[in-house]
């Protein structure tokens, strides 16, 4: 069972849907990078061997009953890494795009800032990576958003590849947003007055599967992240101590 | 007029007599039956109490009775949809909160399992 081996510990935590193609690589490629670390990966009631492939690469394998979508599965890696006592957690996406070789740069970059959340971001290091019309365009709209919210500028504010401390870690085992999490997580952090700090990272195209998202749950995805920003800054904070 | 009251009247008793039915075979909890309850009350007094429906069209400033009378329950069902809707994000939240912790425990357990099986001590 994952368990910190010392103070400081770091987990990694890798969210995955369906993506039997390429958990094998992704566990196998993090573990030979960062051998002692422990990744633990959130199987979200995949129907395909997800499960049995992160579990022969070496990975602890945490199986949700029923589907809960990206955020409550990233949710109960936050829990668990919370509980067992966990100082940090970064989490990757399961399909490989996000390169484990960047993984000390936002460790050291936690550790060592006054900051309680790291993001790998594509857009710091000059080039400017392929993206969808539509997907650029919600970057860019997201963007100036949270300029205005967090009055600092988000390179990249959709991207998956998140470091927490404990602090952080806290606060998102508690209460995490359950879909598209990434830009809501922001403004919850940023009304706990909590900092963040951005690290460049390359990413790599999905090593297997397709993308689900289309034009339709682009819409979605703008409304559904707009409403959550502005529900997240009137939330009252008094309410839900559940869980 | 009097006909659609009429009508109204026997939606009232039909839907307080659907909601007992419903509680006496445990297909809704006692808890959440008393909006629909509370709803079909007032749609029942509202449609034999003339006169009180009168006044509330008065200060509505709706000419017509019966109009008032809908645009009240149009009201009441809102209120009603609404607080299952609070009703719903709750049990959402427990629910994921029990997935979560159950998975977890679930992967605790195995290790435990693991640990103390007979294969492994031999």
């Amino acid at each position: 069972m994952i368990r910190p081996q010392h103070p400081d510990s770091l987990m990694i935590l890798i969210p995955a849907y369906n993506e039997g193609g390429a958990i094998r690589r992704v566990v196998t490629e993090v573990r030979t990078q960062l051998p002692q670390i422990p990744v633990l990966v959130l199987d979200d009631c995949s129907t395909d061997d997800t499960r049995t492939e992160a579990l022969a690469a070496g990975a602890g394998v945490i199986s949700v009953p029923y589907h809960l979508g990206l955020g409550g599965c990233v949710q109960a890696g936050y829990r668990y890494a919370y509980d067992a006592g966990f100082s940090y957690v970064i989490r990757i996406d399961g399909d490989g795009q996000h390169d484990p070789r960047f993984i000390p740069d936002l460790f050291a970059a936690l550790r060592h800032s006054p900051i309680q959340m790291v993001i790998g971001s594509r857009y710091l290091n000059g080039k400017v990576p392929a993206t969808s019309f539509a997907r650029g365009i919600g970057i860019w709209f997201f963007r100036q958003i949270l300029r205005l919210i967090l009055e600092k500028e988000v390179h990249d504010p959709t991207s998956g590849f998140v470091g927490v401390n404990r602090q952080a870690l806290e606060v998102f085992a508690r209460s995490f947003p359950l879909e598209y999490p990434e830009i809501e997580a922001l403004v919850v952090l940023q009304r706990r007055q909590f900092r963040f700090a951005e690290v460049p990272v390359v990413m790599r195209p999905r090593m297997a599967g397709v993308s689900t998202i289309t034009a339709l749950k682009s819409f979605y995805y703008v409304l559904h992240v707009l409403l959550g920003v502005v529900v997240n800054i009137l939330k009252y904070e008094g309410k839900r101590r559940k869980g | 007029m009097d006909r659609l009251l009429n009508v109204v009247t026997g939606m009232s008793v039909l839907l307080i007599g659907l909601v007992f039915f419903a509680i006496r075979r445990a297909h809704i909890r006692v808890e959440y039956s008393i909006s629909w309850l509370s709803a079909a009350l007032v749609m029942l007094i509202l449609s034999q109490w003339q006169w009180a429906l009168a006044q509330i069209a008065d200060f509505l400033g709706v000419n017509n009775a019966p109009f008032a009378l809908l645009l009240i329950i149009l009201s009441l069902f809102l209120i009603v949809f609404f607080r299952f809707s609070v009703i719903i994000s709750d049990l959402k939240d427990a629910n994921i909160a029990l997935t979560q912790k159950l998975a977890i425990i679930e992967y605790q357990l195995q290790h435990v399992q693991e640990k103390h099986s007979p294969s492994r001590d031999a």
